[in-house]
């Protein structure tokens, strides 16, 4: 993908590079014309690197000591914490860690929603993140399931219950789900399984997004194509591997908050009883990074109709390349939007809340506004809007409106006289 | 096929067509075997039945049981509660049953004691109909476990089950 041939030096390498060209790939990554205005939120994708890796090997770890099985699972996750090794610890690190990772994901979405990223030549990227975003709500809830609490069965029972409001065979698939006819030991087994397969899916697809991704290159804070390399990037090693490390031990310095201070916060006290299929906790609640779409899944009063709202609310996201109709990537330049940006962000963060609180009077009726408004943004607002708006001048390049000072179209032209001189 | 004459289908296209087909059998016989595992098995199956003692059972009370993996009510009404459940009008009803079909001997409700809706337990005696009211997403059941109001799109299943003698239920 370089434009230049890469050699290596070494004769070992150059015989090893012609036969697996592992150092032209290792060249390639360092030497990456990254845009060089990437501001700080473009380093959560190498933070979230970081937490799929944390997961994998703390899970890999667990497994060693956790027992898949309806009447030890419970138990050996106490012996975990009592009798392991450091298991407090590293159980600890597993359960905070996935919250860490989808407070990752959020800002990693959301950065893209502001800045444009989804839209072309970036298509593709975005729907694999689609992808690995929605495998890693599957692998979280599975995960969830095996201490085998009451929040852990209770969650269990109602999510594979969705499956059952599909016409004719919901019943049959919700039994196949299960191995069974209720939540059981064949349904406890099997998400062990698939718990442990899915990280690697994820992995593979994670692959799939940077190989994506280094076909155009990054998008950047105003949103233009740039030529790379040029006086418009820098090389991807040392200047973005610097700035990536010094944002994740921001982002450790929270997450051992968490795991120090306060590890049980983000999850229901629910679930330190073990699991009964005879008694319903009074409030059954997802975990956090779930909730706007269980708001979603509730505000609708019909069964199946709740069961298609929520997969729309996800697959409405696949769709938005295609459904932002503006050429201009960056909210910078679009004065509307910017603001029905801040509306959505407000808008997911009350699906949010009310998705916590119980379904009824007030927080139902603002549910349903929220859930309305959510889909109005996505397949009526950014439609029209991309047609509609006018936006302001887009610069000729990074490097002049940080010369000029400003992203004025008569001063990028000023500076062009300004370059000539130079 | 771009050709305006219609092409006669040859040998190959017979050979290419006959394989592919037989390689769709195979795929489909080397798949379902691992889709079907993940079905109820022989173990769970044989499961299916359980006889549950209920003279203990005094007028007014509920008793739960666990039938393949699920609670089952078993509840004892009192005339009020028949009565109340016998006088609904099936129109204003979102899953029109009548009590006499889901109570076969009218002192007696048995009925899976899982929430129509995603699966929860009702709790007994509570919500809007002083009969069954489930805390997950707030669907009330009436005196018959019939839904009256909520996301539920159901009434509360009755199971198969017979009465052995007066004082035993076999369900299943």
């Amino acid at each position: 993908m370089s434009d230049h041939e890469y050699t290596p030096k070494s004769k070992v390498g150059k015989w090893f590079n012609d036969r697996l060209p592992l150092l032209t790939l290792a060249n390639h990554l360092t030497d990456y014309p990254t845009p060089k205005n990437l501001n700080y939120w473009w380093t959560f994708g190498g933070i979230l690197t970081f937490c799929l890796i944390t997961q994998i090997i703390t899970g890999i770890v667990l497994g060693m000591h956790y027992v898949a099985h309806a009447d030890l699972a419970f138990q050996s996750v106490e012996h975990i914490m009592r009798d392991v090794n450091y298991g407090w610890l590293i159980r600890y690190v597993h359960a905070n860690g996935a919250s860490m990772f989808f407070l990752a994901v959020y800002i990693h979405i959301f950065r893209s929603l502001y800045y444009g990223s989804y839209k072309s030549p970036r298509e593709v990227i975005w729907i694999i993140g689609m992808l690995i975003y929605f495998l890693m709500m599957a692998t979280a809830f599975m995960g969830y399931v095996l201490p085998w609490g009451q929040m852990s069965f209770w969650g269990a029972t109602v999510i594979t219950n969705l499956f059952s409001a599909i016409p004719l065979v919901g019943e049959s698939i919700t039994n196949w789900l299960w191995g069974g006819y209720s939540v059981d030991n064949p349904t406890l087994t099997r998400f062990f399984s698939l718990h442990y397969l899915f990280p690697f899916l994820i992995l593979g697809l994670v692959v799939l997004h940077i190989w994506a991704l280094h076909v155009p290159g990054n998008n950047n804070p105003i949103g233009i194509d740039i030529k790379k390399p040029s006086k418009d990037t820098v090389p991807f090693h040392p200047y973005i591997v610097i700035k990536d490390a010094f944002a994740l031990l921001i982002f450790l310095l929270i997450f051992a908050f968490f795991v120090f201070f306060s590890p049980n916060i983000l999850g229901h006290a629910d679930n330190y009883i073990e699991a009964n299929p005879l008694v319903t906790p009074a409030h059954i609640v997802p975990e956090w990074y779930l909730l706007p779409f269980y708001a979603i899944l509730r505000s609708v009063p019909d069964k199946l109709l709740g069961v298609i709202a929520m997969f729309a609310a996800i697959f409405v996201l696949v769709i938005l390349p295609w459904l932002d109709t503006s050429k201009v990537r960056s909210t910078v330049f679009r004065p509307i939007y910017k603001q029905f940006y801040w509306f959505l962000v407000a808008d997911v963060l009350i699906l949010g809340y009310v998705g916590a609180m119980p379904a009824e009077g007030l927080y139902l009726l603002i549910a349903r506004v929220a859930t309305a408004y959510y889909f109005a943004h996505f397949l009526i607002i950014l439609p029209f809007l991309g047609m509609k708006e006018k936006t302001t001048p887009l610069p000729l390049s990074i490097t002049e409106p940080i010369l000029g000072g400003s992203a004025d179209m008569a001063m990028a032209k000023n500076n062009s006289d300004f370059k000539e001189k130079l | 096929m771009s050709d305006s004459e219609k092409k006669k289908p040859n040998r190959r296209d017979f050979i290419v067509t006959a394989t592919t087909a037989a390689g769709a059998v195979g795929v489909g016989a080397v798949v379902w075997p691992l889709v079907d595992q993940m079905n109820p098995d022989a173990s769970v199956k044989a499961l299916a039945s359980t006889e549950v003692d209920i003279s203990a059972v005094e007028p007014g009370q509920s008793i739960t049981v666990l039938w393949r993996g699920k609670p089952v009510f078993i509840k004892r009404r009192t005339q009020d509660e028949i009565d109340s459940a016998r006088a609904v009008d099936l129109s204003e009803l979102k899953h029109p049953e009548k009590d006499e079909d889901r109570a076969k001997n009218p002192e007696w409700l048995v009925m899976l004691g899982v929430c129509t809706h995603l699966g929860c337990v009702p709790l007994t005696d509570k919500g809007d109909y002083g009969a069954w009211f489930c805390p997950c997403h707030g669907s009330h059941y009436d005196t018959s476990g019939r839904i009256r109001k909520g996301p539920a799109p159901t009434n509360m299943e009755v199971p198969k089950y017979e009465f052995v003698n007066s004082n035993t239920i076999k369900i299943g």
